[in-house]
């Protein structure tokens, strides 16, 4: 196990992040969406920081998306199921996707497919902190925190204060 | 626990109090799944599920296949009276025939109890799904009554619910007593000698044959259909009578709590064991249950068929 990210830069990162957002997409009709679970807590912060830079309360929703996973007949056991909650329109409204850590593409892949059965968002715009590359599907992030390239046998671990004891990303190599 | 280790349902008896617990926790997220804009996920594509009742069901049988298609699963349905039945097959070679078409899961309701059980043990890889099995059990009825209860008065320990009527014939009480005795719930049965089974104490329920003592200060009172389709014998003097001893109406609600919940698994004989006025009150939960059933059926189903399969 190593450390890549300590617990400061991942908060310096991901503000820098949540700035670098507000700069670039119009900020009218927002609404932002975490992939559970680390992604949930991400979406949180940027949720806290779009809705003090718009004066307005800024929609949070989070997505458990093991119903859409494409890998569920492969997987031994059932991953225990979380609720999904929307508890907005999405028809019309600008989404940021929030996850903590981007690989082959599939997890957004059903992420997008679970959103869209929700409405017809006017766009969705992808935000992760860290991209580990690997990609298997066509899916790229609109904003990364940080690169790292690392080897198929390791996977990358946030921690986040929220839910964790501690803050940091770490890379673990995998039996 | 987070881990599902069960392949077939076929009673609350054999599931500890942990399992109970998973799938009503696991039928959480999926009553979110109903409300949405589109109440579809993909997650059984692909997966095939026969629907085999050789009796007559109308809310079970919508409820499985609704709960299968919001999963995204295929669905084939299977009738006795327009089947191979009538020509003299048998039942294995019946649901060895639609296993061979490749299902993934057998849904089955009989009036014989312990025909999932036989299913189970005779076919190679189709999981089995009880839908009813005679007098024995009806586990996604009992799980759908206890998510009910749960959903509106929020813990199952040390709840008082009382089950009113044709015990004797009730798979529905049966699967409510397993399944609520081994999560802390106080259980009692509310009917005429006659239409009680013997030793049904052994259960863990306290037995009244008085309504007034029986629903004294209850959570919860289940009110169970007159089955009279299953009574070949008499076993009560008259319809009249036993409205008149046991059937539910306004003012004898007075003997339970305030806040009593009327249940009843449904289909209604109005009049006899429960009156409509009743039935139609603030008090009952009897659509709420209906709603929840699919819930409960898209938790179990996810749960059977969610993974890899089975060795």
């Amino acid at each position: 196990m190593r450390k890549i990210l300590s617990g400061k830069e991942v908060k310096t990162i991901w503000e820098k992040l949540c700035r670098e957002i507000a700069r670039e997409i119009p900020l009218t009709n927002l609404a932002v969406v975490g992939i559970r679970s680390r992604g949930e807590y991400l979406a949180k912060r940027l949720q806290d920081f779009l809705s003090y830079k718009t004066k307005k309360n800024v929609p949070l929703g989070v997505l458990d998306i093991t119903l859409y996973r494409d890998d569920l007949t492969q997987v031994a056991e059932q991953p225990v199921m979380k609720s999904t909650e929307i508890p907005f329109d999405v028809t019309g409204k600008k989404i940021v996707l929030v996850d903590d850590v981007i690989y082959t593409g599939r997890t957004i892949r059903a992420a997008l497919d679970e959103l869209i059965d929700f409405g017809r968002p006017a766009f969705i715009r992808l935000a992760v902190l860290i991209d580990r590359g690997g990609r298997e599907l066509p899916i790229q992030p609109d904003f990364v925190g940080k690169f790292v390239e690392i080897e198929q046998e390791e996977v990358v671990e946030v921690k986040l204060s929220e839910v964790d004891k501690e803050e940091g990303a770490y890379i673990i190599r995998r039996r | 626990m987070k881990k599902w280790k069960r392949k077939h349902l076929i009673s609350l008896r054999e599931l500890n109090p942990e399992e109970i617990e998973f799938i009503l926790e696991t039928t959480h997220s999926f009553r979110e799944i109903l409300e949405r804009p589109i109440p579809k996920v993909p997650t059984l594509r692909g997966r095939t599920v026969a629907n085999l009742f050789f009796e007559p069901s109308t809310r079970t049988r919508m409820s499985f296949e609704l709960a299968e298609k919001r999963l995204s699963a295929d669905t084939v349905n299977f009738s006795p009276g327009s089947s191979s039945v009538l020509k003299g097959e048998t039942l294995l070679d019946t649901v060895k025939n639609i296993e061979a078409m490749k299902t993934d899961a057998v849904v089955v309701r009989h009036s014989s109890p312990g025909i999932p059980y036989f299913l189970a043990s005779r076919l190679l890889h189709s999981t089995i799904i009880n839908a009813g099995d005679g007098a024995h059990e009806h586990p996604t009825q009992g799980l759908l009554d206890i998510f009910t209860m749960l959903e509106r008065k929020k813990k199952i320990k040390g709840l008082k619910v009382a089950i009113v009527g044709d015990i004797r014939f009730s798979r529905v009480a049966r699967s409510n007593i397993w399944g609520l005795t081994k999560l802390g719930g106080e259980v009692r049965v509310v009917a005429p000698p006659t239409l009680l089974p013997p030793n049904i104490e052994k259960l863990g329920v306290k037995v009244f044959h008085s309504l007034s003592e029986g629903i004294k200060d209850v959570d919860v009172l289940m009110v169970l259909r007159l089955q009279r389709e299953r009574q070949k014998e008499s076993f009560i003097p008259s319809v009249r009578e036993y409205r008149k001893l046991y059937g539910i109406t306004l003012d004898k609600l007075k003997w339970a709590k305030d806040d009593v919940l009327i249940m009843h698994p449904g289909p209604i004989n109005r009049g006899v064991e429960l009156d409509p006025e009743v039935a139609d009150s603030p008090y009952s939960v009897i659509l709420s249950q209906v709603t929840n059933g699919v819930a409960v059926r898209m938790a179990v189903f996810y749960l059977l068929l969610g993974g890899e399969g089975w060795e």
